[in-house]
């Protein structure tokens, strides 16, 4: 039973983890805004949504548990606003042309996006 | 799980790439809730590994100061919004 738990959160951290990869690697590969702020996205929530569910094995206690899922909830009702507040500044700031032509130029010198 | 903590630790180094050479402010700060988030997976790896069970209320501080973090940006108009007069 112990090894069936170790083995759930080795899974789970490690799904998570790379969760934190994909969003790393989008961020800093993605030619947009927008589409950086959508990996970005997908990092905070799954990936720290699977390390969390990765530890709750470990947590020992079922206030322990509480308190890590009490995290991720923090987490994604924080990420989900502050994500809609940030695309809406970025889009008013791109819709007066300057900036927009900024990302446009962001996205030649970084090559095509993979 | 030593391994994972220090591989998102690595991520968040590279995170740190997109802060230096964002095109426009908002980027930076994408970057840095991108930290700010894999900072809470890391001190929650690590207060398992260590098995100090503080470092959960940490990681519960740093959620929110995160947050707070990013709604001063967005109310500043850090993104060059000249629309929005009530927040000033």
């Amino acid at each position: 039973m112990s090894l069936a738990l170790d083995i759930v959160t080795i899974t789970a951290v490690s799904a998570g983890a790379f969760f934190f990869l994909a969003g790393t690697v989008g961020l800093l590969r993605f030619p947009d805004t927008l589409t950086r702020l959508h990996a970005l996205t997908k990092a905070d929530n799954v990936g720290l949504g699977l390390v969390v569910l990765g530890l709750l094995p470990q947590a020992g206690s079922l206030r322990g548990g509480f308190k890590l899922i009490c995290v991720w909830l923090l987490v994604l009702a924080a990420g989900a606003t502050v994500s809609q507040l940030i695309a809406r500044a970025a889009l008013a700031s791109g819709a007066s042309g300057q900036q927009g032509h900024s990302t446009v130029r962001a996205a030649g010198d970084e090559g095509p996006p993979t | 799980m030593t391994a994972a903590l220090g591989f998102i630790l690595a991520m968040l180094a590279l995170g740190l790439i997109r802060v230096l050479r964002g095109p426009d402010d908002a980027d930076r700060m994408m970057a840095a809730q991108l930290i700010g988030t894999g900072g809470i997976a890391a001190l929650l790896l690590l207060g398992v590994v260590t098995g100090v069970p503080a470092t959960v209320d940490v990681a519960l501080t740093v959620a929110l100061l995160a947050t707070f973090a990013s709604i001063a940006f967005v109310k500043k108009g850090g993104v060059n919004a000249p629309e929005s007069p009530e927040s000033r």
